[in-house]
């Protein structure tokens, strides 16, 4: 692999940068690997590239429908942050936030991780209650999480509105300061081309089409480009998990919704932090080519059609202007959706299944990005040993019939 | 934006009346103390989650106010069929021309898929026959 460095910058403007390496190989597939990763989205590229970095397992294939981050990853608004209410989903965020903080270092690829903290506004005395709550359990938790006042918020975002003349006013926030944003398909190609230098096949355009399962194990998987032997097998298909679990006769209790985003023309600097609200229901961040980037709820109703309605997109701008009236003349620049697994607990799923050495991570719903290293990281882990993560442990499937549900719908709120 | 036609009202009405709410058809158990864990996290939390044609409920609220069924594409999001509570859907999964006008296609398992790529097709084709 070609490490990045200022140096290798000035040597190929020598060279006009026509000489730059590919950044991954296009492999033809072989016919064994030790594991396949169904889903070369952030958090199967995350996986790979774990399994082969730390636990030692290189002959791994990624097995890509389309092409690589070509999904969610190149979808979603790019918030890294971890004030989750619950002990089991504050260690798996705040793990991944752990991660993120090295994470252009460690792939020798600037991902552009970019602290510059997330408020969660409350509007009425029950969010106001709810966020002392939240505070409290994070910090519990290490994680750095604070309760600021509207003059606080001021001081941190100047152009939002905390009057009292707003039809909901600002009553105060939570604040995490180490949480922000990224750069979304550097995430992907990161990975990418870390798991690619330490021997990982990434296979594009593939379609697994169908499990080779035998006395309940999974011996490989059938795709268009021919079948594939490994007796370890990791879903990671987002919104397409449920249609790959019945294809291996496994039931998942995802939903599958639009949901969508929309970046405005880019302007001058004028926002310092993310700022979201669940009770308007909106939230907004500027990215660093200066477009606003927005986003909101999923559409209601099942779809797959990666576009939603433009009643949401409506109701998302109406709580953006409510936060910030000053932008009620920024013109939107583009909008799209992508197809969200939400679970009914609004925690993610990361387990084993009935088919021996088939695992599925999935139902990250509406906030996969900010776990994409510690999600990978986990997930790669429980692989290798045959034996889910302590970490990964409590996102089991049994879950849903046990009744031990992660609540997290405060928390992840507005999806995020 | 879908443009709705409640069948209570008899008109077509813009999406922001209705409400969706989730799948049609789902029973309650009937003897709810006598089932196991198993069945009831089944009841309470496993939905279908096709890609091709699904029975919804909806609710017409700010309208009627009456919940209805939709048979809906969930990948070209267009409406089948509307139906009322208590009525069976005459569109369905299993029906050829609906799955041929509609480019249902079913997978292993069961599973229905829309517009996947021709060679899966071909794969399909060959597990059905």
């Amino acid at each position: 692999m070609q490490r990045y460095s200022g140096f290798g910058l000035v040597k190929h403007a020598f060279g006009h940068h026509e000489n730059w390496e590919r950044q991954w190989r296009n492999p033809e597939p072989k016919k064994r690997y030790d594991v396949i990763i169904v889903g070369g989205g952030g958090h199967g590229l995350a996986t790979a590239y774990y399994l082969a970095k730390e636990f030692g397992i290189k002959n791994v294939a990624v097995v890509e429908k389309g092409w690589l981050g070509g999904g969610n990853t190149a979808r979603n608004t790019t918030i890294v942050r971890s004030n989750y209410l619950w002990d089991e989903a504050g260690r798996l965020y705040n793990h991944s936030l752990d991660l993120w903080k090295n994470l252009s270092q460690d792939l020798n690829y600037n991902v552009m991780f970019s602290q510059r903290g997330v408020l969660n506004l409350g509007h009425t005395l029950q969010d106001m209650r709810d966020i002392q709550r939240r505070v409290n359990a994070n910090r519990l938790n290490g994680i750095d999480s604070e309760v600021v006042t509207p003059q606080q918020i001021k001081e941190i975002e100047p152009e939002i509105d905390i009057s009292n003349r707003a039809r909901y006013p600002i009553m105060g926030a939570s604040w995490q300061k180490s949480a922000g944003v990224a750069r979304h398909d550097a995430v992907a190609w990161g990975f990418a081309r870390g798991a690619d230098a330490l021997g990982v096949d990434l296979l594009q355009n593939t379609e697994v089409t169908g499990f080779k399962i035998r006395d309940g194990k999974v011996l490989g998987v059938h795709t268009n480009r021919g079948d594939i032997e490994a007796h370890t097998v990791g879903c990671v298909a987002a919104g397409n998990s449920g249609v790959l679990a019945k294809m291996a006769g496994i039931k998942l209790p995802l939903e599958s919704h639009p949901l969508q985003a929309l970046v405005s023309e880019p302007l001058k600097p004028i926002l310092n932090t993310v700022t979201m609200s669940n009770h308007v229901h909106g939230y907004v961040s500027q990215s660093d080519k200066g477009d606003l980037v927005i986003g909101a709820g999923i559409d209601g109703y099942l779809g797959y059609g990666q576009r939603g309605s433009y009643p949401t997109i409506e109701h998302t701008l109406q709580a953006i202007v409510e936060m910030f009236p000053m932008f009620s003349r920024v013109r939107m620049n583009r909008q799209w959706g992508g197809i969200v697994d939400t679970c009914p607990d609004a925690c993610p799923i990361l387990s084993k299944t009935k088919v021996k050495g088939l695992y599925f991570n999935c139902g990250w719903g509406t906030g996969g990005f900010k776990a994409t290293p510690g999600s990978g990281h986990v997930f790669a882990a429980s692989l290798a040993k045959g034996e889910m993560h302590p970490i990964a442990a409590p996102f089991s499937i049994d879950r849903f019939h046990t009744g031990a549900l992660i609540d997290e719908h405060g928390a992840a709120g507005v999806a995020h | 934006m879908f443009y709705i036609f409640c069948p209570y009202c008899k008109e077509h009405r813009e999406e922001e009346e209705f409400h969706p709410r989730g799948q049609a058809h789902l029973m309650r158990p009937a003897d709810p103390d006598n089932c196991d864990d198993e069945e009831w996290g089944d009841y309470l939390f496993f939905r279908d989650n096709p890609r091709g044609i699904h029975h919804e409920m909806w609710v017409h609220s700010v309208g009627c106010r009456k919940f209805f069924n939709i048979t809906r594409n969930t990948v070209t999001y267009e409406i089948l069929e509307t139906y009322p509570m208590g009525e069976q859907p005459t569109i369905t999964a299993d029906d050829p021309s609906v799955r041929h006008e509609q480019g249902v296609q079913t997978a292993d398992g069961g599973w229905q898929t829309v517009g996947a790529q021709p060679e899966s097709q071909a794969l399909n084709e060959e597990a059905s026959s």
